[in-house]
């Protein structure tokens, strides 16, 4: 497809500005001005329209088919949450009206929205204090690390170790690598982090632990509170990377688990839309003793029911956002929470966690899998050893799921386990859904066997078919100049 | 349950499929760890949350005449914008990790990185970062990277809510972050030069500034390639529609924030960070970068590149740990950008210039009321002294209906009578009468 610079018409428009109603026209000295016009496109709004309607047709959302990227939560984003988040009253404050006196009270609805928010998650996580600043999950990460840096230095500790387990996540060792931390990785144990390993690994060198739970092969360590425990009694901190929250929450907080810093990923778990990679939000939650180390600022209540911004806060890390986060995305997550409620959420993990065991189950005969064991909310397979015969890879599964209208799982992801195919299903999804996913796997699977070469052909049906990925890296085009 | 599909009888039809009960899902939790009920209030529904949060919604007084700005613009955004942008193709998507499914999502990136290539005139982009302040940081790290030094020289003319950013991300890292102080609205050429050695990373500037006021970065990007240093230059988008460009300037990295660019005010978010740099550097860049290649069938097409450089791969060492960035965010400022069109924003920029030129004279036509600086070149931002707390005044015309500007002591200690004020297109001649004349009237 044509890209939108070689559609463009010489002296086409697609606004037309309204003309200037003030009697100046500034001329400012030449020395200071770019010569010439910037080289946008020249186009209708008709064009602008059509092309990337056609583009939009070349991609797949959720709304598309079931995409079940694991470790990602692709569940349904509701689109009451989209409407609330384009009212006026929402849409058009801007960011520095409250920081004017007096302007607070012409935000108590985004303030509230804001301090409601902080509470909801609090009694999902079991924490005593949000920010809402941090703009993504590993955004959160980083905070969350700045955090644990903040409580060593007050505390004269110097601790410069973080523990993580080998199938994390790579925001975490990288989060904590800018946070100042060095990494040491803690090999996995019947898929989960090994707690003798992390008892050998303790010393006064440990800052804290960093992980995710369940973990990203999908299973909770039913050690976790122990492993809180070890940590503690080296003075460290444990954070809980929320990624893959959605298998516990309503059911089980990290708070109860001991952990003492968390990040949720709301774009995640709160069903707030992807948005073809971001914006998302990770809120970052602490434990009592660590709530005067949250960013500048914080949202209060005051005695007669109406908010403020709380700006003195001596020990907090600073800030990390230039205003109060991704607002409109933190909005979404709060409508979605009041529709859900207790139940909803309860629900929400079961429902998650069953259509995982459901794949798992119906799949567990015709691929390798990881862990041959209950999951949570996802589950991780691999090619068998007769597909490799065949020369099969996970990424020729992937591929021929894409000629049969569903998005591929993660694939080789954990790394940790070879040729993975991590599969997160989520709640939303029907049983029909799953099944027909489950027909296209076996058949798959039937095909590495009968016709392999098929397989490494695919994808037929889609715009474009495995492009090469060497080549963009080597004959590098990442701007039509 | 909302937005749960199945119903009880397939729950329970698949808890037999696979054999097992709702419970013996959940045995890996020790059930001293499980949660009996949260305290969440009643749940509701959709008619019942809408009618809530419209009442929420109205809470926030949207109606004042608003000469903000700081950074964060009330520009004006065609309606074929957000037609666009809330195509669920696009916004359901996630990063485009399978190519063949994310073509629409990828093309628009790369449309993306050739746009903000073709504003600041430089070589390569990414496909975003969170906002201009962490496009700020990144960007620092990014220079550490390159000249493998640790002293960053920042001008105190930087956007001050960037640097209070700076000063929490360099807390735990070995770097020397020195300020120097403007002078007459502009760098301060003297102490940069002063401070620049051959420690120096690099030299952080932001044009127009954070005052409004216009520079031309030029000499001072010589000064520090000389010392093998870098210039990082953070700049306001809609400006380049006829400003000097960075590039034009010798700069060797982009930033800024990309709000003003069909983006709304929501509140401070999500924004969008954008970052360019000389092609030369793109192997120390953070972020998503999406390249051109062709397929199998030797089809154009487009696929995320350079992964080595990421935290899913080099993990502790990576360029940054950035994962998810502003995706939505960074479709919604192309999709603006090919709507403006060359002419477009360059006409943005100047009725900007000449509306905040019209104002500027109105308001310093008050008696009382002096042109902060000497500095003649302003874009759509200028300072003003009033003869009192400049605080007070704002906050007597909120009650007249305007948000008349920033109060700017907020940051400068030595400027409490000083006023930032803001003009975009949006504003009228009238309005600015309007101003004018309540300021008048409070002083």
């Amino acid at each position: 497809m044509k890209l939108v610079f070689e559609k463009s018409v010489p002296n086409r428009r697609g606004v037309r500005t309204s003309p200037s109603d003030v009697p100046t026209s500034i001329n400012i000295k030449s020395e200071l001005l770019r010569g010439s016009t910037p080289t946008l496109p020249e186009l209708s709004e008709l064009d602008v329209v059509r092309h990337f309607t056609q583009l939009c047709q070349r991609n797949f959302g959720v709304d598309t088919n079931f995409y079940p990227l694991g470790s990602c939560t692709m569940k349904y984003n509701p689109k009451v949450a989209d409407r609330i988040a384009s009212y006026p009253g929402f849409a058009h404050i801007h960011p520095l009206l409250p920081q004017l006196r007096l302007g607070g009270m012409l935000t108590q609805g985004a303030l509230q929205v804001l301090y409601e928010t902080d509470m909801l998650l609090r009694e999902i996580t079991g924490m005593a204090g949000y920010t809402m600043q941090p703009m993504a999950g590993a955004h959160g990460e980083l905070t969350g690390m700045m955090i644990m840096a903040a409580y060593h230095r007050d505390k004269g500790n110097h601790k410069k170790t973080v523990l993580i387990p080998d199938s994390a996540h790579g925001t975490n060792p990288a989060s904590a690598a800018i946070a100042g931390f060095k990494v040491k990785t803690i090999p996995s144990k019947d898929g989960v982090m090994d707690l003798d390993a992390v008892k050998e690994s303790l010393n006064d060198d440990i800052a804290g632990v960093m992980l995710t739970c369940p973990n990203t092969l999908g299973l909770f360590n039913p050690h976790i509170r122990q492993l809180c425990d070890l940590i503690h009694s080296v003075d460290g901190l444990a954070y809980y990377d929320g990624a893959n929250l959605n298998a516990i929450v309503g059911q089980a907080r990290p708070g109860d688990f001991g952990f003492d810093i968390v990040h949720l990923n709301l774009h995640k778990t709160f069903a707030t839309p992807h948005g073809g990679g971001g914006p998302g939000a990770g809120p970052v939650g602490v434990c009592q003793r660590l709530v005067d180390y949250l960013p500048v600022s914080i949202v209060i209540k005051r005695d007669d029911g109406t908010y403020a911004l709380e700006y003195d806060r001596p020990k907090s890390i600073g800030y990390v956002a230039p205003f109060y986060g991704n607002f409109a995305v933190v909005l979404r997550a709060y409508v979605y929470m009041l529709m859900l409620g207790a139940k909803g959420l309860k629900r929400v993990a079961e429902n998650a966690v069953l259509n995982a065991n459901y794949i798992r189950h119906k799949l567990k005969d015709y691929y390798k899998i990881a862990y041959d064991r209950v999951c949570m909310h996802e589950c991780v397979f691999s090619t068998t050893a007769k597909m490799a015969e065949n020369g099969i890879r996970a990424v020729d599964i992937a591929k021929a799921l894409i000629d049969r209208g569903f998005h591929p799982p993660t694939v080789y992801f954990p790394t940790i386990v070879r040729e993975s195919m991590m599969i997160e299903p989520t709640e939303t999804e029907s049983m029909e859904t799953l099944d027909a996913f489950i027909d296209a796997m076996i058949e798959i699977a039937e095909l590495a066997q009968s016709d392999p070469e098929k397989l490494k052909a695919a994808p037929e049906k889609a715009t474009v078919n495995r492009p090469d990925e060497t080549k963009a890296a080597k004959e590098l085009d990442i701007a039509s100049l | 349950m909302p937005f749960i599909s199945n119903t009880d009888q397939q729950r329970h039809q698949m808890l037999e499929a696979i054999g097992m009960t709702m419970d013996g899902l959940f045995a890996d939790i020790p059930q001293e760890l499980m949660t009996n009920s949260l305290n969440l209030p009643k749940s509701m529904t959709e008619q019942q949350v809408r009618s809530h949060l419209a009442e929420m919604a109205g809470k926030n007084h949207i109606d004042l005449t608003c000469f903000l700005g700081g950074g964060f613009y009330d520009h004006f955004i065609p309606a074929a914008v957000y037609s666009i942008v809330s195509r669920s193709e696009f916004y359901t998507a996630y990063t485009p990790y399978q190519p063949e499914l994310s073509q629409g999502t990828l093309q628009a990136i790369y449309e993306f990185q050739s746009s903000v290539c073709r504003l600041t005139d430089m070589e390569v982009s990414n496909a975003s970062l969170y906002d201009g302040g962490t496009a700020i940081y990144e960007a620092m790290m990014m220079a550490l990277r390159i000249t493998r030094r640790n002293k960053i020289v920042i001008d105190d003319s930087v956007n001050p809510i960037y640097r209070v950013m700076m000063d929490s991300y360099t807390q735990n890292l070995k770097i020397e972050l020195e300020q120097t102080t403007s002078i007459d609205g502009l760098a301060n050429r003297e102490a940069i030069l002063d401070k620049l050695d051959d420690k120096t990373a690099a030299v952080i500037l932001q044009n127009p500034n954070f005052f409004g006021c216009i520079d031309d970065f030029t000499d001072i990007a010589q000064a520090a390639h000389e010392k093998g240093a870098l210039l990082i230059v953070s700049t306001y988008p809609i400006s380049l529609g006829i400003l000097k460009t960075p590039g034009q300037m010798g700069a060797d990295i982009v930033t800024g924030e990309g709000q003003s660019l069909g983006l709304p005010m929501s509140f401070g978010g999500p924004y969008l960070g954008f970052m360019a740099s000389r092609k030369k550097f793109v192997r120390q860049m953070p972020g998503r970068i999406v390249g051109r290649t062709t397929d199998r069938q030797d089809r154009r097409s487009f696929v995320l590149t350079l992964q080595p450089r990421e935290q899913h791969i080099r993990r502790d060492k990576a360029t940054s740990n950035i994962c998810s960035n502003e995706a939505l965010c960074a479709l919604t400022a192309l999709v603006y950008l090919s709507l403006m069109g060359k002419e477009g924003l360059k006409e943005t920029a100047q009725l900007c210039a000449d509306k905040a030129s019209y104002a500027y004279q109105r308001i310093t036509a008050i008696p009382g009321v002096e042109a902060h600086f000497r500095s003649k070149w302003f874009f759509n931002e200028f300072v003003v002294d009033l003869p009192c707390d400049a605080a007070d005044v704002v906050a007597k015309l909120i009650e007249k209906g305007f948000a008349a500007g920033f109060p700017l002591r907020r940051y400068y200690n030595d400027m409490e009578n000083s006023l930032l004020i803001s003009v975009t297109e949006k504003r009228s001649k009238q309005q600015i009468g309007l101003l004018a004349e309540a300021l008048e009237s409070v002083l």
